[in-house]
């Protein structure tokens, strides 16, 4: 490949207990790319993602992004490096409101007095962002601003999430298991959103454990084994059968994605 | 390139029946609704909207029942003046519940900061402010103790409160010699401690600074849990933990300080208590921990954090104060205002639980 990759992840090694969660894991992101990562349920999957997310501190291995070393203490620090999550449970908080979520943590102040010496938030400003946001990813059938994320169907706190991540994520965004709550019609409209970001120029890492969805979006797909990269295969060369048999150990990958 | 990687590429076969469906996925429609889902979703918008039909409704029916004495205006300042402590103690009890915690130690750091006060400006010739500003401290620190012990050691905040609430006690007994500081002493010391104590009158009604510091301490809370950051991410915090974290926000300090800020409360109520008292009083508010408990839950603040608006708990603790007094001048035995606050609190509570099940 000729582009240097954005995000870099050379011998990972995690350890819970006696549990080995990651065993010297690779992984490569590269700009632009919708990259899934699959790999059966205790692979290492989630550690890997949360390494990357700033969630855990892996035990050894060095992560970069943008070529640059990076040493992630929280997922707020991993946020403000431009890598955002979309996390499995969304991290909504269900009571507030929609504009309430999606600035949470990053709430925009009032200039002037009121914000200075009073911290008084900009509402206006925060909701006109959020709506425009909204709108921007086509979910912007939303009524009122203001009301409680609670309050929304799957599919639109899945928008929510997502349209949060893409409204801030300035590098890479991860979603982790976007359509697995979903309905067929609410997965189409969340592949679509994927497929939208993407266009936008940004790199997507996309967690998944459906294999027509992974096939349909996925420029490459990282198949994660026993705590480690097994290889890295191209959606248009490779069945969905073939996929599963990688990951769960019933085929050997070829060589030649082994090296990739 | 393989036939089936190609097949899967765009739109799949299963959906082809997609088409001819209803495309409308994140459209935010109503559906048709009973009364009774419209009233759902209503108070589940406007949690407030409960407690205050209530004060409205027991002010008019002890109004008719109790007489023109009830109506008076001097009668329901002096309600508000009655309730002015239990109200400072429940917006303490607010901001910690706000985060799905609870505080039984405030009625406990109350009183023991009012001791600390008392020793130092009257017993030990400490100019008043002084005392007053080392009492501010001691009940942010008081707090801020709970706050560490809730987030660092990680112990449920009931079981740190419980604690915490006889060892403010116990120190208050030494502190104090139980003993109460006389009110001429302090009178003769260090009058501002009563300062709260004074009042305004306001054509027939009689306002204590102690009610009107009640009142603005509600303001500046409902200004800061709504029109700053810090104020939704105790709402956050309380909603949901884990979701708050992700979401970048740090939560155990979110906790601490909300400890910390209850800890201020309850020392600022700790002075306004002297001059609603009129002495410094170590035996006095035992059970303020629950009547604040009490007067949150009525107020519509959920036990489960995160829901609530503020406003609710001085509403709550209204209505305890106008059945109280409505109660008693119609002439019904204590006993039976106990008992009625008693199911107040039940349904109050039922209540909550009925509209946390709002569903879109």
């Amino acid at each position: 490949m000729s582009t240097e990759p954005i995000l870099t992840a050379r011998g990972l090694v995690k350890h819970y207990g006696r549990v080995v969660a990651l065993n010297q894991a690779d992984f490569d992101l590269y700009p632009g790319e919708i990259l899934a990562v699959i790999g059966d349920n205790g692979a290492g999957k989630s550690t890997l993602i949360k390494a990357i997310s700033g969630a855990i501190h892996p035990d050894e291995g060095e992560i970069r992004l943008d070529g640059e070393p990076i040493h992630f203490r929280s997922p707020l620090e991993a946020r403000e490096a431009g890598i955002e999550t979309v996390y499995q449970t969304l991290a909504l908080s269900p009571a507030l409101s929609i504009a309430d979520n999606m600035f949470l943590g990053r709430e925009i102040r009032k200039s002037g007095f009121m914000g200075r010496w009073f911290r008084s938030l900009d509402r206006e400003a925060m909701e006109r962002i959020a709506r425009e946001k909204l709108s921007d990813l086509g979910l912007m059938t939303i009524q009122n601003i203001s009301q409680a994320v609670e309050t929304l169907s799957g599919g639109q706190r899945q928008g929510v999430a997502v349209a949060r991540a893409a409204a801030f994520g300035s590098k890479v965004i991860i979603m982790d298991e976007p359509t697995a709550a979903l309905g067929v019609k609410e997965s189409r409209r969340v592949l679509d959103l994927i497929q939208d970001v993407r266009s936008r120029g940004m790199p997507i890492v996309l967690i998944s454990h459906n294999m027509p969805h992974v096939f349909e979006v996925a420029d490459r797909i990282h198949v994660h084994r026993l705590g480690r990269r097994l290889c890295v295969i191209d959606p248009k060369d490779y069945t969905m059968s073939d996929a599963v048999a990688f990951m769960t150990g019933a085929k050997e990958p070829p060589a030649e994605a082994l090296a990739a | 390139m393989s036939e089936a990687g190609g097949a899967a590429r765009g739109k799949q076969e299963f959906e082809d029946g997609l088409e001819k469906g209803d495309a409308s996925v994140a459209a935010f429609e109503s559906h048709e609704k009973t009364v009774l889902d419209r009233l759902q979703h209503f108070l589940h918008g406007n949690p407030t909207m409960v407690p205050v039909i209530v004060l409205l409704l027991s002010i008019a029916v002890f109004g008719f029942v109790a007489g023109g004495n009830f109506f008076s205006a001097f009668n329901l300042s002096l309600v508000m003046q009655q309730v002015s402590i239990i109200g400072i103690l429940a917006a303490a009890q607010s901001l910690v519940i706000l985060t799905a915690g609870i505080d039984l130690s405030v009625g406990a750091s109350m009183v023991l900061v009012s001791v600390i006060m008392g020793n130092l400006a009257v017993k030990m010739g400490f100019p008043a402010p002084l005392a007053i500003g080392v009492g501010f401290v001691c009940g942010m620190l008081a707090g801020t103790l709970n706050g560490f012990l809730v987030t660092r050691v990680k112990l449920p905040p009931f079981i740190v409160t419980l604690g915490t609430w006889n060892i403010f006690f116990a120190l208050n007994l030494w502190l104090s010699g139980a003993q109460s500081i006389r009110s001429q002493d302090i009178d003769a010391t260090a009058p501002l401690l009563k300062w709260f104590g004074e009042s305004i009158r306001i054509g027939g009604a009689q306002f204590t600074y102690g009610s009107i510091l009640m009142v603005l301490i509600f303001a500046v809370l409902w200004y800061v849990l709504n029109r700053t950051a810090w104020g939704r991410h105790v709402y956050a915090v309380g909603d949901d933990k884990e979701a708050a974290e992700l979401s970048g926000i740090r939560t155990n300090r979110t906790l601490v300080q909300v400890y910390a800020v209850a800890g201020l409360v309850c020392a600022i109520g700790a002075w306004a208590s002297i001059g609603r008292v009129g002495s410094v009083s170590p035996q006095s508010f035992q059970e303020a921990n629950l009547q604040s408990i009490t007067a949150v839950v009525i107020g519509g603040i959920s036990l489960f954090g995160g829901r609530g608006s503020i406003v609710g708990p001085l509403v709550g603790a209204l209505i305890v104060g106008v059945f109280n007094s409505g109660l008693r001048l119609a002439g019904v035995d204590v006993l039976w205002q106990v008992f009625a606050i008693g199911w107040l609190t039940i349904i109050a509570v039922a209540l909550d639980q009925w509209i946390r099940k709002v569903s879109a």
